[in-house]
């Protein structure tokens, strides 16, 4: 028990230690508010942290480069005003309207990757340059109006659409019974080679743990309105994106370059290749993100992808673990991190707070969470740990 | 040492930076099973020599032969694909990630079965691969999953060194290895040292660290000022000597 504390302290349970975050901020929320954790309400702060969960997705893997990508924001409300436009303005059916949203996106990533590959300048730099060039071509791209309202509902669904109790059950029960397979599949895999493997006891713990978690989440949702569509593609894309990066060969070099850039070269990995498709990767997450944002909103205007989105985009995975020096983090940070976030924006919002309050607060936890993971990385050095 | 055709032969190499000579007409061999010191001054001309035949800079003037057979060593590429392994002073390990995976960095293995097509990583077979290899060479590292960072100095430079075995190099140069070593630690990678030799592979090490060049190497080869300054048997000569050729200061001595 002393040792598993001495862990969470020092940082090899980062992941622990967002939970126990979350768990405190909830606590204290639902002590001040009964409705905090209340289903409905559970719902809608899984509805509202979609799209900056999804854009944290791509910084994730800007920031294990040990890059930074300040044009997401910008980026997602361009993807979504071209969305918008082609879809409202020029009758484009949806799906098209939004495979043109996030090819934009895509395309402004491999774009600002190349630049700041080729160029050799800072990816703030680059990116600072595209923040303001992409916000004044959302200007642009909606014209006088400065506002276009969506009413195709398969746009609209996307944020909008709820399961069935039943449906909702069986994404459950498929998602356990996947996990199992998997970690069943993996254990033999390490038996068949000769290797040391988890003790049952361990997997068993693992495995039980997700289905628990799995099925209270579902039994919640259902108790409201259902599961919604939203949670299940960012589930989708944070489970997909965090499978690329811990267990291809693309996602082991993202992790080289951001330990060691000239150990990867060396090595024979191209460098820049790998920074332009994670560039090209953020790019194309911020369209996503923009997209369901338009969706929950039911409207594009000259404020999306602006104000505060960008930054708490960029907190959250740092909150939630995910270093800011590159080599270290995990795709989960972006869903832990909006979650912290999301629920600190919307437990104050129950309490009635001024927005004035709610950016302090937030700011003091990025804080917190930032002097948290140097303590974390100081004490790992002081006992002979990089 | 052993006998027979080197497996590599540098012949009249000479290598110009502007104004400096930094290998003037060097005559240089390695044959398999045989670990050569290459010792020096600084400004000697080790690295050069050494980046030389990894394919770093390419040489002006001479010829290098690898197995008898004339070739030319214009990129690392060349140098790798002929069979010749540098692992260098900063070792290029990636500390943020495991054993295994610093090992299989650059070419790693995908899974067969379903596994292949969503292009993912045989981790583990990589893991099984890379435990033979070091139980092979008789490396202890406390877990192939522990993070590089966090092992020592010695746990460092061998895993590096098992690194570039991946490759089935038959010529390993290594350079300074030994350096910023504990006394245990030196003699952990001076024992792999002799495992590399006794696997047949022709073994280059530079050092200044000569006590650890007579403990481990078969011949001796002194550069001095870009010009070879003298090659001894290391059982047959001793520090003094070495340490004259590398200064030139007895050898001058003696000429008079």
């Amino acid at each position: 028990m002393r040792d598993t504390l001495r862990r969470v302290v020092q940082g090899d349970l980062a992941s622990l230690r967002v939970v126990l975050g979350l768990a405190v901020i909830w606590a204290i929320f639902q002590f001040e508010n009964d409705r905090f954790l209340s289903a409905q309400n559970l719902t809608n702060l899984m509805l509202q942290i979609t799209a900056i969960g999804l854009i944290s997705v791509g910084i994730v893997y800007v920031l294990l480069l040990g890059e930074i990508d300040l044009s997401v924001g910008a980026v997602s409300g361009l993807a979504a005003a071209v969305m918008a436009v082609l879809n409202v303005k020029h009758g484009w059916s949806p799906y098209l309207a939004i495979a043109a949203a996030i090819a934009v996106g895509m395309a402004i990533g491999f774009l600002q990757g190349s630049l700041f590959s080729r160029f050799v300048i800072p990816s703030f730099v680059v990116t600072l340059a595209g923040l303001l060039a992409w916000q004044g071509a959302l200007l642009q791209v909606l014209g006088s109006t400065g506002s276009i309202n969506i009413t195709d509902p398969k746009i609209t669904g996307l944020a909008n659409t709820f399961y069935s109790d039943a449906v909702g059950w069986v994404m459950a029960a498929a998602i356990v019974a996947i996990y199992g397979a998997v970690l069943f599949v993996s254990h033999r895999r390490r038996l068949a080679a000769g290797l040391e493997a988890e003790s049952v006891a361990t997997l068993g713990f693992r495995f039980g743990l997700v289905a628990v978690v799995t099925l209270v989440a579902v039994a919640i949702l259902n108790s409201d309105r259902g599961v919604p569509l939203a949670v299940l593609i960012l589930l989708a894309f944070v489970v997909g994106m965090e499978y690329v990066v811990r267990r291809t060969g693309f996602g082991r070099h993202v992790f080289a370059v951001g330990g060691n850039a000239e150990a990867a070269r060396r090595a024979g990995i191209s460098v820049n290749r790998i920074r332009i498709a994670v560039f090209g990767i953020a790019g194309t997450m911020a369209a996503i993100g923009g997209i369901m944002a338009a969706s929950r909103l039911l409207a594009v205007n000259q404020n999306s992808g602006g104000n505060e989105l960008l930054l708490l985009a960029i907190a959250g995975p740092v909150i939630a673990g995910t270093s800011l020096f590159g080599g270290r983090g995990s795709v989960w940070t972006a869903l832990m991190g909006a979650l912290v976030i999301g629920s600190i924006s919307n437990g104050m919002d129950l309490l009635a707070l001024s927005s004035a309050v709610k950016f302090m607060v937030t700011g003091g936890v990025l804080l917190l969470a930032v002097i948290v993971d140097a303590l974390a990385r100081q004490q790992r050095s002081a006992s002979g740990r990089v | 040492m052993s006998d027979g055709a080197p497996l590599l032969e540098l012949e009249g190499v000479s290598k110009r930076f502007g104004p400096v000579q930094a290998l003037d007409r060097v005559d240089f061999a390695v044959h398999a099973g045989e670990v050569i010191g290459l010792v020096g001054d600084n400004g000697a001309g080790k690295s050069t020599l050494v980046k030389t035949i990894a394919g770093i800079h390419g040489a002006d003037e001479g010829t290098i032969k690898f197995e008898g057979r004339p070739v030319s060593i214009a990129k690392p590429q060349d140098a790798t694909a002929l069979g010749i392994a540098t692992v260098y002073q900063d070792l290029a390990l990636c500390d943020n990630l495991d054993v295994v995976a610093n090992l299989f960095l650059g070419r790693e293995e995908v899974s067969t079965g379903a596994g292949q097509f969503s292009r993912q990583l045989d981790e583990a077979g990589m893991e099984h691969q890379t435990g033979e290899l070091l139980s092979n060479l008789a490396v202890t590292i406390p877990s192939l999953r522990s993070e590089v960072g966090t092992l020592s100095g010695g746990q460092r430079q061998q895993v590096a060194v098992a690194r570039s075995l991946l490759g089935e190099p038959k010529v390993v140069l290594l350079d300074e290895p030994t350096a910023a070593l504990g006394v245990a630690q030196t003699a952990q990678v001076l024992d792999l040292i002799r495992r590399l030799r006794e696997r047949q592979l022709g073994v280059v090490v530079i050092s200044h660290n000569l006590v650890d060049v007579f403990a481990v190497a078969d011949r001796i080869f002194v550069l001095r000022l870009g010009r070879p300054a003298g090659e001894f048997s290391a059982e047959q000569t001793t520090e003094e000597h070495v340490v004259s050729a590398i200064t030139g200061v007895g050898q001058e001595g003696k000429k008079q």
